[in-house]
């Protein structure tokens, strides 16, 4: 039991931190849903 | 075949308070979307002045004139901390926005930019001082209009303002009734890229050897698109670029990658060099007026002033083999594939570790790692973290995992290997660029050896992929002299022996 079962779960990523495909692949495992991923570029 | 060498590199900014308000997409929106913000009030005396602009630290590094290092020294937030500038420095200059005006005049060959005769007047005299420009290229700017013309052209004809001082001092006119590619909008970007892309290769030129008529290709790697509405990208800006700085021997193309566009385009030209395509190509990056004042609504609400108030522009001169200038190592080339993956270990180990492992190197081989050098004054405020050091981090905490770097000594490395961000965030000028005129200095002058220029881009902006990019390269002490000294069978010890030898008989000689 994780803290995401359950939830839907929107990724807002950095570039140049971790971006969303990365933050997505995390939770693959977890019984949650991604329903919006994006990757932002701040500069 | 030749190796490629990174000979000069020039570096420009373009002080354009009136451009923020007037072109930069974040206040143009706010003007569509909240006309009575209160980020649109606060704007106008949010503007730093020119002489603010130049004793700014992060600008004087840019143009040479001190060491990324030397803002170690310097308490943040930078912008309290104003030194004493020179417009002009090593690699370049920060023009003032009025001169620039007339550049854009200069570097329009449609006849769209019309500005008043008033301010063609002075800024004839005050361009005339310029030791960059000649005449020829003065008279370029004419007589001017009424300002009753420009005033009618913007009010009745959809041209683009030109402002300087909070006054209409032009515009810049539609090139097509109907063609969204062509109109006033569009056409002042390109022009703005367009002419800070040949102050960038003025720069340049002063600082070389090489002939004008010697250059036989431009690179242009910027992010704006010039084209119509059968072609938005069709091109190019380099040939109007070698056109506007009299490379009459050269042709060009433009490279796109979002920010990464100029590492590509450097590894592009090196290539070219290298296989003796051409023997002197020059990359080249204008500014962008889109990006001015970006993060403007942060720095706003926080009481900050606007600190993305200049555009940016650099240039670098990529020649054969001369024996000095700093080698283009292409075997050490990195790129982040389709199949990477986007993780941060994936990107560096593409970007880093895959280079250097081709040359059996390790991360601590590479004395000074130039990546997204955007200058963390303005991008703290704005929520972005500093990212350069981010990027060091990353490179480090990679050079750990691989056993190349004790855990403790992380923080070390990122001091040692990195350097504080200085560019301005202009998207493709901050990515690996900036470094490579110290880089240049410094490794001709043995302070360093390797250097690695790391261009990363933000594919996905344009919503044609979800991916990221980045490419690399290394630029390495030339070692052509050693190379030719080893094949010529030269000793040293030798020769000394045989001059002493000479100058010893001719004393017997001479006391016989």
């Amino acid at each position: 039991m994780s803290r995401y079962d359950g939830k839907k779960i929107v990724i807002i990523g950095d570039r140049d931190g971790i971006p969303g495909p990365a933050i997505q692949e995390c939770l693959k495992p977890l019984d949650c849903e991604v329903i919006f991923s994006s990757t932002e570029c701040f500069v | 075949m030749t190796n490629p060498v990174l000979k000069n590199a020039s570096y420009i900014l373009v002080h354009a308070p009136d451009m923020i308000v007037h072109n930069g997409t974040t206040a143009t929106v706010e003007k569509k979307t909240n006309q009575n913000s209160e980020y649109l009030e606060k704007l106008r005396d949010s503007l730093r002045s020119y002489d603010e602009v130049v004793n700014y630290a992060p600008n004087q590094v840019f143009i040479g004139n001190r060491t990324p290092e030397s803002l170690n020294d310097l308490a943040m937030p930078w912008y309290t901390q104003p030194v004493k500038g020179d417009r002009y420095g090593k690699f370049g200059e920060i023009m003032p926005q009025d001169e620039f005006i007339c550049m854009m005049k200069i570097s329009d060959v449609f006849d769209l930019v019309k500005l008043s005769q008033s301010f063609t007047t002075e800024l004839k005299t005050k361009l005339a001082n310029h030791k960059l420009f000649s005449e020829n290229e003065i008279n370029l700017l004419k007589e001017g209009e009424p300002e009753e013309t420009i005033l009618s052209l913007v009010v009745d004809h959809h041209s683009e303002g030109i402002y300087h001082d909070k006054k209409l001092v032009g515009c810049v006119k539609k090139a097509h009734d109907f063609d969204t590619n062509l109109n006033a909008h569009v056409m002042f970007e390109n022009l703005v890229a367009k002419a800070s892309g040949v102050l960038a290769v003025k720069h340049l030129m002063a600082q070389t050897d090489i002939s004008f008529d010697e250059v036989e290709y431009v690179i242009e790697c910027s992010e704006e698109a010039c084209g119509d509405m059968n072609q938005r990208g069709g091109g190019n800006f380099a040939k109007a670029i070698a056109e506007g700085s009299g490379f009459l021997n050269a042709t060009g193309s433009d490279t796109r990658g979002f920010c990464a566009g100029p590492t590509h385009a450097l590894i592009s030209a090196a290539a070219l060099v290298k296989s003796g395509v051409y023997k002197n190509v020059v990359v080249v990056g204008g500014g962008a007026t889109a990006k001015l004042g970006m993060n403007g609504k942060d720095h706003v609400k926080k009481g900050l002033p606007i600190l993305e108030d200049v555009l940016g522009g650099f240039a670098v001169l990529v020649s054969g083999d001369d024996g000095i200038s700093p080698v283009v190592n292409l075997s050490l080339v990195g790129r982040h594939t389709v199949g990477t993956g986007s993780s941060p270990q994936a990107v560096i180990t593409a970007l880093i570790t895959q280079p250097l492992d081709k040359g059996g190197l390790k991360i601590t081989d590479v004395d000074k790692y130039s990546v997204e050098m955007q200058n963390p004054d303005i991008t703290k405020p704005a929520g972005a973290g500093d990212v350069p050091e981010a990027n060091y981090k990353m490179i480090a905490a990679l050079g750990v995992k691989r056993g190349e770097l004790e855990k403790a000594e992380l923080m070390n490395f990122v001091k040692k290997h990195g350097m504080p961000g200085f560019a301005p965030t202009q998207g493709h000028i901050p990515s690996g660029v900036p470094f490579i005129g110290f880089a240049i200095d410094q490794i001709k002058s043995s302070e360093l050896s390797r250097v690695m220029i790391v261009g990363k881009g933000s594919l996905f902006l344009a919503r044609m992929t979800n991916q990221f990019d980045g490419v690399s390269f290394v630029m390495e002490k030339n070692k052509s002299e050693n190379v030719c000294a080893e094949n010529s069978g030269y000793d040293e010890s030798q020769v000394k022996r045989l001059i002493a030898d000479a100058m010893r008989k001719l004393a017997e000689n001479l006391t016989e």
